[in-house]
């Protein structure tokens, strides 16, 4: 196998034509081999990129910009790993990883977490068994709390200030225990968190109160593998999936329809009604009733065939791969 | 000398055996370079282990499909099942009237995707510092080169089977696009200050008028006029001729039988002009003329700027028959073919491809191609779209299904052995009616599960297929693999993806016994949050019950626990091998100050007791050691007590 880290540079930075809207094709501007499958990766800084690895290694990646190259800075092998070396049945993929530079987070196949500093040759903390089944995603709630979720459909909220090796709080779904395979929390409200499941299903959590979803919505056919809340717009999310689709979810609509928003609110109702509400704090995401013209879903990709498997959005920027091994650049997201 | 071999999923294994020989054997070596093309190259070979013997045996890895794996025609691949996935689903919305036009489409897609794969595999060859490599890069490129050459040939002759008069047009297009070997020289002349002094000026002038490129032709020949003064005359004429020379149109302004008409008038006033030898001062020129009347001899000699006898041919056909039907190309196809190798060379196997198609033998065409290219890609492909023209409906292969299912699942398959394009080779089989489902699900078994996501991927796959089976058997196998590496929630996952009972009952064993064993339970996140999940089996249901039950002992609701632990025994989820466990923890419940069993419940207790206890037979009793006993001896009296302080308790009136 020839797995490859990549970057690629998108549309000419100089040369704007007369209707921006002609853009060429990506230039591949430096690459390097990788071993085994990347499962996740995420910028650590300006330079730096650090990649999770199917054999359960996590390497940070550098790339140099004067002479457009990419180097092995650092790498921890074995971060992810079943336990018993000679009874174990195969190596543990590393499944997610997040960065808060620099501290750096993994998860993988066999229940572990991590905690890594970059250019620091151990762990910060290893949390063995933290999950006994596979833990598919990791993000960052606060600086010091990170959020999980993992093959039984649960959410975990893990406070790596504490010693012990217990979740601080576990939320599940209601239903079956459909395992959860992306986790991303809202970027101004640090209660609203989003999750995408094996059915293709998104649910919203408002983990402040509650062990169960405030909304669960009907989304893909088949596995949801990534969801994304857009970094400065907040009111669009965006999801992919095994089905070959990807949505845009726009709740960015007029707010003007005061009262029936606080009957729509669902069990949310009870708390808010206790306060004196400012509109604009309440986030669209926490309504139960995404079908009163609150939200508007669409499809990017026309023509599906394969899955996509990531994405990534940033400004007017959307990017993501499929399994037909293409990468579609959209500059042009909100136009 | 014998052979044996092994079959794998992708690749056959083949060694020599010595039966009855000692000594050694020389190996036989990799296939030679004039065998690259064959379907199963020998691709390399494995030092055989060593069994004590002096002989060196060698074990070879036989693979077809080589191909697959060269890294730049991965995207020939990519693309191209996106064009064929589009192609099978527009069937259905197809009218037909835009039918044709849209299957001309499909295959200029198809042809572009190999045209931008040839230009990918060109600047790697220019990229490439090995040399090996290197070579094997302008080999796939002129092999695309060719495949491009016969799929745009095909698209002409029978996707659009273009009528007469556009057909000659086409050609001539085709003919422009394919013989490159002369633009070089073109480029030269053309760029160089003073053209008409340059010394390939003429052949430059020779290859604009073969290939039918008459604006070129007279620009050039222009500047030949303005530079030699003396031949101006001549240049007017022979300008004039070019210019007035009659040419199918591909719109309706003209019927066919006017065109002829204007052809023939052209034709007689070409030949009154050189009958009357006013070219005759300037060869160039002469010559020219004759092309322009046709003449065999004369364009026979620009052999070196035509390279090739479809090139010939074109020619041929544009200045004397240019409303060529096509039922008639197959006639002048041989005899320029003839003509142009003239029995110094024999036709190549693009050679006969190219005749075969011209003979419009698809079928012809297609086994050739078959043999002469080293993977399924180009014929299945081509066949697909062929079969969607309807012109392949007559034929019907002797085990059932039609040639261009064969040729899919071939391809298919080839697929299938690389560790990644084998998502493609599903969409395939998906589109092969009779043996697709059957490939399908033996092939899907065989794709090796390193991670999680990939298993999903495949389960997926199975799932909206209905392929059950197959869905059960990966489940078990990710599920064992979990269970081996003792990630039980994973295990359970996979169970209840699969709704696999059994494996449950399985984990749920798991965990009693290491409960049993450790006295207390591991993975409490996964047991406390079993959810509607518990009831997949009843080894489960009993679990989660169990450890709700200890929960609930744990949060002092005793009366809830006992009625729990009651219900665990008398409905007959727990089994019967841990009621003894069951009993032993309803002894605390017992010995509380408060009564907590009611009557009834302490009857049923005792009941459960016995029939743990008369179950066994004396010998077994025997055998017990003397904890056992012990226990059973605390039980009764622990019943009892509790039994004689509940009915006291239940006799005596509430209340004041």
């Amino acid at each position: 196998q020839d797995n490859r880290i990549s970057i690629w540079s998108v549309g000419d930075l100089g040369n704007v034509s007369l209707n921006g809207e002609y853009q060429g094709e990506p230039q591949l501007l430096c690459d390097i081999r990788h071993n085994g499958d990347v499962m996740d990766m995420q910028f650590l800084d300006q330079e730096r990129i650090v990649v999770a690895s199917s054999t359960g290694t996590v390497t940070v990646f550098r790339h140099h910009q004067n002479n457009q190259t990419l180097s092995a800075n650092q790498r921890w092998e074995k971060a992810h790993y079943h336990v018993d070396q000679y009874t174990s049945c195969g190596g543990a993929a590393c499944t997610g990883v997040i960065c808060n530079n620099p501290e750096i987070v993994t998860v993988g196949e066999d229940g572990r977490i991590n905690l890594f500093k970059a250019d620091h040759k151990d762990a910060v903390r290893t949390i063995d068994n933290a999950d006994s089944s596979t833990l598919h995603a990791v993000t960052f709630l606060r600086a010091t709390e990170i959020l999980t979720v993992n093959s039984i459909g649960q959410l975990k909220i893990w406070d790596l200030r504490q010693q012990r090796n217990e979740p601080s709080q576990i939320f599940s779904l209601t239903g079956d225990r459909v395992p959860l395979h992306c986790v991303d929390r809202h970027p101004n409200k640090q209660h609203i968190v989003a999750t995408g499941g094996q059915d293709g299903m998104l649910s919203i959590w408002d983990i402040r109160q509650g062990t169960m979803p405030v909304s669960l919505l009907n989304a893909h056919e088949a596995e949801m593998w990534e969801v994304h809340f857009h970094p400065s717009n907040p009111d669009h999310l965006f999801t992919c999936s095994e089905d070959g689709s990807l949505w845009h979810w726009d709740t960015s609509t007029d707010i003007s329809e005061k009262p029936s928003f606080l009957h729509q609110a669902g069990n949310s109702t009870t708390y808010f009604s206790h306060n004196t509400i400012n509109q604009s704090e309440i986030s669209a995401w926490l309504s139960n009733d995404p079908t009163k013209d609150r939200m508007e879903i669409t499809n990017l990709i026309p023509n599906q065939t394969l899955s996509v498997n990531s994405l990534d959005v940033l400004g007017p920027c959307l990017v993501y791969g499929t399994d037909a091994e293409a990468i579609y650049v959209n500059r042009h997201l909100f136009a | 000398r014998q052979l044996c071999f092994a079959w794998g999923p992708a690749e056959v294994l083949v060694c020599e055996t010595l039966f009855g020989r000692k000594g050694g054997f020389p190996s036989r070596d990799e296939g030679g370079p004039g065998r690259a093309l064959l379907p199963g190259t020998l691709t390399g070979c494995v030092a055989g282990t060593e069994d004590g013997r002096p002989s060196s045996s060698r074990l070879f890895v036989v693979r077809k499909d080589q191909d697959i794996y060269i890294q730049t025609l991965r995207k020939l691949f990519n693309e191209s099942h996106g064009i064929f996935i589009g192609l099978q689903r527009s069937e259905e919305e197809l009218v037909e009237k835009s039918r044709k036009a849209h299957l001309v489409q499909v295959s200029k897609n198809y042809r572009s995707v190999i045209r931008a794969c040839m230009e990918d595999m060109h600047q790697a060859a220019m990229a490439a510092r090995d040399p090996a490599l290197q070579s094997q890069y302008s080999t796939q490129v002129s092999i695309l080169s060719a495949m491009e050459l016969i799929w745009n040939l095909c698209e002409i002759l029978f996707v659009e089977a273009a009528a007469a008069g556009p057909l000659l047009l086409r050609l001539l297009d085709w003919v422009r696009l394919h013989i490159c070997d002369v633009d070089n020289m073109v480029r030269e002349v053309l760029s160089s200050e003073n053209p008409s002094k340059h010394e390939l000026f003429w052949n430059v002038v020779d290859v604009f008028v073969l290939q039918g490129r008459m604006d070129e032709a007279r620009h050039l020949l222009s500047k030949e006029a303005s530079a030699n003064p003396t031949s101006v005359n001549m240049y007017k004429i022979l300008d004039e001729l070019m210019k007035k020379m009659p040419v199918p149109s591909l719109s309706n302004t003209q019927t066919l039988t006017e065109m002829e008409l204007k052809w023939q008038h052209w034709h007689e006033e070409c030949q009154r002009y050189l009958q009357d030898g006013t070219f005759a001062s300037n060869s160039h020129m002469e010559s020219i003329c004759k092309i322009l009347l046709g003449d065999e001899d004369a364009i026979l000699e620009k052999k070196e700027l035509m390279t090739t006898w479809y090139h010939f041919l074109v020619t041929r056909l544009l200045y004397s028959h240019p409303t060529v039907k096509p039922m008639e190309l197959r006639f002048y196809a041989q005899a320029c073919m003839d003509l142009f190798l003239g029995g110094e060379s024999s036709p190549e196997s693009l050679d006969t491809i190219l005749m075969a198609a011209f003979e419009f033998e698809m079928h012809q065409v297609i086994k050739e191609c078959s043999i002469a290219l080293s993977n399924w890609w180009f014929v299945a492909h081509l066949t697909d779209l062929l079969d969607h023209c309807k012109l392949l409906q007559s034929h019907n292969l002797y085990f059932g299904s039609n040639m261009r299912e064969f040729l899919l699942l071939e391809y298919a398959s080839g697929l299938f052995s690389h560790h990644s394009l084998w998502q493609l080779g599903v969409d395939y089989f998906d589109h092969c009616p009779e043996y697709g489902r059957v490939y399908l699900e033996l092939h899907i078994e065989r794709i090796p599960l390193n991670t999680e996501q990939k298993a999903l991927k495949v389960l997926r796959i199975c799932e909206q297929r209905q392929m059950h089976e197959q869905v059960r058997s990966i489940c078990k196998i990710m599920a064992m693999k979990a269970l081996r590496n003792n990630r039980l929630g994973s295990a359970l996952s996979w169970s209840i993806r699969a709704k696999d009972a059994a494996f449950a009952t399985l984990i749920s064993d798991r965990f009693l016994k290491d409960y049993c064993e450790r006295g207390c339970f591991s993975d409490l996140d996964l047991i406390d949050n079993l959810g509607p999940s518990m009831l997949l089996s009843d080894r489960l249901t009993f679990l989660g019950k169990y450890r709700e039950f200890h929960r609930l002992y744990g949060e002092k609701r005793f009366s809830e626990a006992a009625k729990l632990l009651l219900m665990l025994m008398t409905a007959h989820i727990a089994p019967c091998s841990f009621w003894m466990t069951l009993l032993t923890d309803a002894l605390p419940l017992l010995e509380q100050k408060e009564v907590i069993f009611s009557a009834e419940q302490t009857y049923e207790l005792m009941r459960c007791l016995e029939d743990l206890t008369a179950g066994k037979t004396d010998k077994q009793k025997f055998q017990d050691d003397d904890d056992e006993t012990m226990k059973v001896e605390m039980l009764r009296l622990a019943l009892a007590r509790n039994l004689a302080r509940v009915i006291v308790k239940e006799g005596t009136l509430e209340g004041s």
